[in-house]
């Protein structure tokens, strides 16, 4: 994977990120109605910045017909899957990745250990 | 590239050369054996399947006309995902472009994506990349034309994230535990394609030729290309 660092996406980062590639960060643990990009199987998981892909108008306004603004920074978030499966049978360093936007991150640090 | 380690996704059993498989409208014979679900259809499922019975006795439209209908969705979008990979395997420039910018090396190649934003990743002998939409069907359609049947199955995207390395071997893939498995939820904007490493034997090869052993299912991760002995 090390070479990965120089095939960044060019996509225009958000100018106003809160994250950065390489912060450990933790999914929200929540379940608030309405539609949600946000798997339910990654909630409350703890994974690391894979890349930032811009900002994008917020899908949980736009399913309702709203217009998606003010939009949202978008992540890829790297787990180990290890961590995201408690009874997982492939090796430790098998990995998932995917998309989380920025108000369902939070720092790591303030959540102390991985969920479950 | 170390070419040495290629082998690992040999098969010992059941090989199957898929070189002239590029007949993406129809169920790859490779899909999981559960690969229509098993329970029973949704309501949304049992609505349009109504709707489409009820129209069709009322003279309103034909079956053959629904069919006509998804023939022309194949050739909206047909599979140009290949083209872009036999590219890359022969173009290290234009390769490293496409894992920087998959849209914009896409549109050199007059390949326009319009709204999709293409996130290439690239196999290597340490790991393999395997692309789901847990959320919906989520796919590459510009690139890739239709998705297949298997991919919008409850049973693909709901195993794929948890037992990858199963999922695979029911296509023939197997993966020694020291290859990295990278599975990739393409769960919100960006749209995504696996760049398999080209196999041995394909020294010389035109892109025309390269693009023959790319097939769809090889660009989604869940199959290898391979050359015919």
């Amino acid at each position: 994977m090390s070479s990965e660092a120089s095939l960044r996406s060019t996509y225009t980062a958000a100018p106003v990120h809160r994250f950065n590639v390489g912060d450990k960060v933790a999914v929200k643990h929540a379940n608030p109605p309405g539609h949600r990009r946000t798997p339910y199987y990654i909630r409350g998981r703890q994974g690391v910045i894979e890349r930032i892909c811009g900002a994008y108008p917020n899908p949980e306004e736009l399913a309702y017909g709203f217009d998606g603004k003010p939009e949202k920074v978008l992540y890829r978030v790297r787990f180990l899957q290890t961590q995201v499966w408690p009874g997982y049978a492939g090796p430790a360093n098998d990995i998932i990745e995917m998309e989380i936007f920025e108000h369902w991150l939070e720092p790591a640090s303030q959540r102390g250990a991985p969920a479950r | 590239m170390n070419k040495t380690t290629h082998d690992y996704y040999a098969r010992s059993h059941h090989d199957h050369d898929h070189a002239h498989d590029h007949d993406h409208g129809i169920d790859d014979e490779h899909a999981p054996v559960n690969e229509h679900d098993n329970g029973p259809p949704g309501d949304y499922e049992i609505m349009s399947r109504a709707m489409q019975e009820l129209l069709e006795q009322k003279g309103v439209i034909t079956a053959a006309q629904v069919a006509r209908r998804m023939e022309l969705f194949d050739e909206e979008f047909p599979f140009r995902g290949a083209q872009v990979v036999a590219r890359a395997w022969v173009d290290p420039a234009f390769k490293q472009r496409l894992l920087a910018d998959g849209r914009a090396a896409c549109a050199e190649m007059g390949t326009m994506l319009e709204a999709e934003r293409l996130i290439a990743v690239e196999n290597t002998p340490d790991v393999h990349n395997v692309i789901v939409c847990t959320l919906c069907s989520c796919y590459p359609r510009a690139l890739l034309g239709m998705p297949p049947t298997w991919y919008k199955s409850r049973n693909y995207r709901s195993r794929v994230v948890f037992e990858p390395r199963a999922v695979l071997k029911e296509f023939g893939t197997e993966l020694p535990d020291s290859v990295t498995v990278r599975v990739h939820d393409s769960n919100a904007d960006m749209r995504y394609l696996v760049v398999p490493m080209r196999p041995k034997g394909t020294q010389g090869w035109s892109e025309e030729q390269l693009a023959q052993i790319l097939s769809r299912d090889t660009l989604v991760g869940v199959t290898v290309p391979r050359v015919s002995a």
